[in-house]
């Protein structure tokens, strides 16, 4: 799968994730400096983690103007597939591919611990071949994690099952006290309407070796890549 | 020609961060305070251009940069000596 990463001043999991989808699960994977303006015809554009443009105004609020955005957006409304992480995810939303928004962490603290994560749906590339109801540990490391939207908003993501995981306890209960940063719903990751574009706060690529005490990310990332494996192979039930 | 944009986050929003200011507050010994919200001001400085212009950047500045529409709301003061 040929993947393209963008790199954001201020970008710090780029080569984290360089290093996952190249070394570890073995794909092309290329970085791309925000100042281009063509990101091309990739299988999958990443948006990393980090702290694009210092955070400065608001996460995301600079990186979502970056010249390289205008081609990120075409190639997402023209079906094209885009992950954001951590940073990536809040980039997204400031650009409106997708809904709602990332605010400071209800707690104030700046959170850099493991949390659990419930697979709320199977309806995505990332969650394909995950299991409705699976429990994924996944590092986090956030000031500004605590998702919101409206209550239509949030209906709307609901009832177009576009929540892809949840914070909870490690036996999949969702509680106040598993949610690291007051999100709403205990969202830690959501996919638009048209399921091409999604983004999580928590950090795969940073539990993808079991070296690092957490490889569950790998898992994750194995899904995703299956998934769009399974998409691009050319299908003779293929009808538009 | 200058002007103030002030964007601050819905009444509906919640604010971590003007409670925490708030407590500070009632650590300190004030207790006059009953709420603290926080938010932003922008002071801008336009070239010279008809009030009704500079009113239509202003609004697109904030609606597209300044504030975040889903969770911030703003206003807009234009004045010569602003």
């Amino acid at each position: 799968m040929k993947i393209k990463a963008v790199v954001f001043p201020g970008s710090n999991c780029d080569h984290d994730t360089q290093y996952v989808f190249g070394d570890v699960l073995k794909q092309d994977v290329e970085l791309v400096w925000h100042k281009e303006t063509q990101i091309g015809s990739p299988d999958l554009v990443i948006l990393p983690g980090g702290f694009a443009y210092g955070d400065y105004l608001r996460t995301g609020a600079m990186a979502r103007y970056s010249p390289i955005m205008a081609s990120v957006e075409k190639y997402a409304r023209d079906g094209g597939i885009v992950f954001g992480i951590c940073n990536g995810f809040q980039i997204l939303c400031e650009a409106g591919l997708l809904p709602g928004a990332l605010m400071k962490n209800a707690c104030l603290q700046f959170r850099c611990i493991h949390v659990d994560l419930r697979v709320e749906t199977t309806q995505s590339p990332l969650t394909r071949h995950l299991r409705q109801g699976q429990i994924l540990r996944s590092p986090i490391a956030h000031g500004d994690g605590n998702y919101y939207i409206d209550q239509a908003g949030l209906n709307e993501l609901i009832d177009n099952d576009c929540i892809l995981f949840r914070y909870s306890t490690p036996e999949g209960l969702i509680l106040p006290e598993a949610n690291p940063n007051g999100s709403l719903y205990s969202i830690a990751g959501i996919c638009n309407r048209e399921r091409n574009v999604f983004g999580m706060m928590p950090h795969p690529e940073r539990a993808a070796e079991a070296a690092l005490g957490c490889a569950d990310g790998l898992i994750m990332l194995q899904s995703l890549i299956r998934s769009l494996q399974e998409t691009s192979r050319p299908s003779v039930a293929t009808v538009a | 020609m200058k002007a103030r944009i002030i964007v601050r986050l819905k009444p509906t929003v919640h604010d971590p961060q003007g409670e925490a200011i708030h407590e500070g507050f009632e650590h300190m010994g004030y207790r006059q305070f009953v709420a603290v919200r926080q938010g932003k001001v922008f002071d801008l400085e336009l070239q010279d251009m008809p009030e009704e212009e500079a009113s239509a950047v202003l609004r697109e500045a904030a609606h597209k940069v300044l504030a975040n529409p889903v969770i911030e709301e703003y206003v807009i003061e234009l004045g010569e000596k602003r």
